[in-house]
């Protein structure tokens, strides 16, 4: 990782569009930028590092005063830790992944379902008061979660939804529609509607229309969609610390969060289990780098 | 600007028109039943989930109901407002949030703008450059807090090593009042930073290369570049990525809970930490609630401000 930062710094020549008779143009003023640049990508992404250092560190040199930042022992102890419980047998950490996993891909796969005919009905039809209602459903997403998990962990308590996964999931789901919904609008919108009233002309219904020709052609948005959709859910705190208590149902942020319950902290561990949960999220996330500006906007401004 | 979708505007038109008059009718209204069908179960969950809860907390708002004591609510009507409003403890809170927010908020959007335009004047490694400074805002803001708590810990922690080994003083980040509040937000602008820095170089990236080609043959100066080209077009889109945080960090509530719970004393409870404090520490529900519809409203105000400068950007 660090390698490649120098590879991005020592390029050529920079571009200057200045003339020559500048006072401080071209190569100073480069060099300037550029080392700029490096002192606030390694500010930025010390912290990553430093956790990937701590993760494979033995526990006397994690707490070594002053910290050690090159010459330790590698171990990879505590990602075993992360795994396997310390009698052998699977550990509470490893579930908690697992329950992560289960409750992100059915709550994605939930929302997906229902947003994506919904954006294309907005796409392609004129609703009532369509503006409104997007705003609408826009503005859901925008309330403070700890405000909404007030009411939901009354109403869970009536219907028996807490501490199960499936709570998890509608809740999840609730808040990755209006997000499906606006950036699969944006995805539909650039497929011609043309397309559909061709179809339509040789004798297919509107729904066969969408189904064997729109559908296809938004597979690649309906997959950036639902890779957002799921790293929201993976990443989701605050719905799963409130509305979760057991082991078995936990997801893996509560879960990493309470290792740091106790008198002591086992930061060997927290920083294995972090690496843990966040390389499939910077797996993801890169796969879908073309999409970023609007996944992070939830699908109000594209580029 | 650069292409975008069109958002907002209906097209009647496009409903199905190369058709003879008779079946365009019929099919017209099979249409609106297929648009019934598709939205409505979307809907549906909406409002199992955040409508339906939100109205029942504003029910509550106006009772003195409490999830631990049980019992039928007693409507006080406006006594938990009244309280809230009038409350010194609440005043503070918002004062916190207000310095956070401005804090974080403001030092995100000059580093972001800053590193999107360094990144921007950039020819080569521009790819790898934003992928590497967005890693970040990936991170789930539970391993951000617990990163950070390590690097700051006071005894053992790497941040107090290096300035330790610079000879600089040890600072006490998360155990001081004043300090732990600036944690708070150097942790939120450390993950955020990369949000206004990628909308930003969207933007930056849209200006039209011949404007600054027209300016160097003027021999305009690079700072009159900046400030009669670069700003003004970019502008609006920062405003919107501003506005977005703004909103997002008057709703955190996971990083505070983490990195300091809050303390030390009351020093960095935000409006989200104080309302979970009531309703599940207090078990006040009906203040809570009361609480809970106050910060919607501000959400609210906030959100229309933002779909509104949304709107005329689409527009332009």
């Amino acid at each position: 990782m660090a390698l490649s930062v120098d590879e991005a710094v020592s390029t050529g020549p920079a571009r200057d569009h200045t003339p020559p008779a500048r006072r401080f143009g071209g190569r100073g003023r480069s060099v300037l930028e550029v080392a700029l640049l490096t002192v606030l990508a390694v500010v930025m992404l010390f912290p990553v590092l430093w956790m990937i250092e701590t993760s494979i560190k033995e526990n006397r040199d994690v707490y070594a005063i002053p910290a050690k930042f090159f010459d330790f022992k590698v171990t990879m102890d505590h990602f075993k830790d992360v795994f396997v419980a310390s009698g052998g047998g699977r550990s509470t950490l490893s579930v908690s992944f697992l329950n992560s996993v289960v409750v992100a891909g059915v709550s994605t796969a939930l929302a997906t379902v229902l947003g994506v005919p919904a954006a294309w009905a907005y796409s392609r039809f004129a609703v009532k008061a369509k503006k409104d209602q997007l705003f609408f459903i826009l503005s859901t997403r925008f309330m403070p979660p700890v405000v909404v998990v007030i009411p939901i962990f009354l109403m869970y308590r009536q219907v028996g939804l807490i501490d199960t996964k499936l709570g998890l999931i509608l809740i999840y789901a609730a808040f990755n529609v209006p997000f499906t919904i606006w950036m699969m609008k944006g995805f539909v919108d650039e497929v011609p509607a043309e397309y559909e009233d061709a179809a339509m002309l040789d004798g297919y219904t509107r729904l066969q229309a969408f189904w064997r020709f729109t559908l296809p052609l938004l597979l690649p948005g309906i997959a950036a969609t639902a890779v957002f959709a799921l790293i929201f859910s993976w990443n989701e705190f605050v719905f799963a610390i409130f509305l979760t208590s057991s082991d078995n149902v936990r997801t893996a942020p509560p879960a990493i969060a309470g290792l740091i319950g106790g008198t002591t902290v086992d930061w060997g561990l927290v920083a294995a289990a972090s690496v843990v949960f966040a390389l499939p999220v910077l797996v993801f996330a890169y796969l879908v780098r073309k999409h970023l500006v609007a996944g992070v906007t939830l699908g109000a401004v594209r580029r | 600007m650069s292409y975008s979708a069109p958002l907002t505007t209906d097209h009647p038109g496009q409903v199905a028109s190369a058709t003879p008059p008779a079946p365009g009718r019929s099919r017209r209204l099979g249409d609106r039943r297929l648009a019934v069908a598709f939205i409505s179960p979307a809907l549906l969950l909406l409002l199992a989930m955040s409508v339906f809860p939100l109205l029942w907390a504003l029910y509550l708002s106006f009772t003195d109901y409490s999830a631990t004591r049980g019992g039928p609510a007693e409507f006080v009507w406006f006594e938990n407002y009244t309280a809230i409003l009038t409350s010194p403890q609440v005043h503070l809170r918002a004062l916190t949030t207000l310095i956070y927010v401005v804090g974080a908020v403001t030092l995100q959007t000059v580093l972001g703008f800053a590193i999107a335009y360094l990144i921007s004047r950039r020819t080569h490694g521009r790819g790898l450059l934003t992928t590497l400074f967005l890693v970040p805002m990936m991170l789930s803001p539970v391993v951000v807090g617990l990163f950070w708590r390590f690097m700051l810990d006071a005894q053992f922690g790497v941040i107090n090593s290096v300035l330790g080994s610079l000879g600089l003083g040890q600072v006490e980040w998360l155990t001081r009042q004043r300090t732990a509040l600036i944690s708070l937000i150097l942790v939120d602008t450390w993950q955020w930073t990369p949000f206004i820095m990628l909308i930003a170089l969207a933007g930056l990236t849209a200006v039209p290369k011949y404007l600054y080609e027209a300016a160097s043959i003027d021999r305009a100066s690079e700072w009159f570049k900046f400030r009669t080209i670069t700003l003004p077009l970019v502008w609006p889109l920062l405003l919107i990525a501003v506005l977005f945080r703004a909103i997002e960090a008057f709703r955190l509530f996971d990083l505070v809970y983490i990195l300091t719970s809050g303390g030390p004393g009351v020093s960095t409870e935000t409006l989200s930490f104080h309302v979970y404090k009531v309703a599940f520490l207090g078990f006040n529900t009906g203040t809570a609630s009361a609480y809970g519809i106050l910060m919607v409203l501000v959400v609210i105000v906030l959100t229309q401000l933002y779909l509104r400068y949304l709107n005329k950007l689409k527009e332009d």
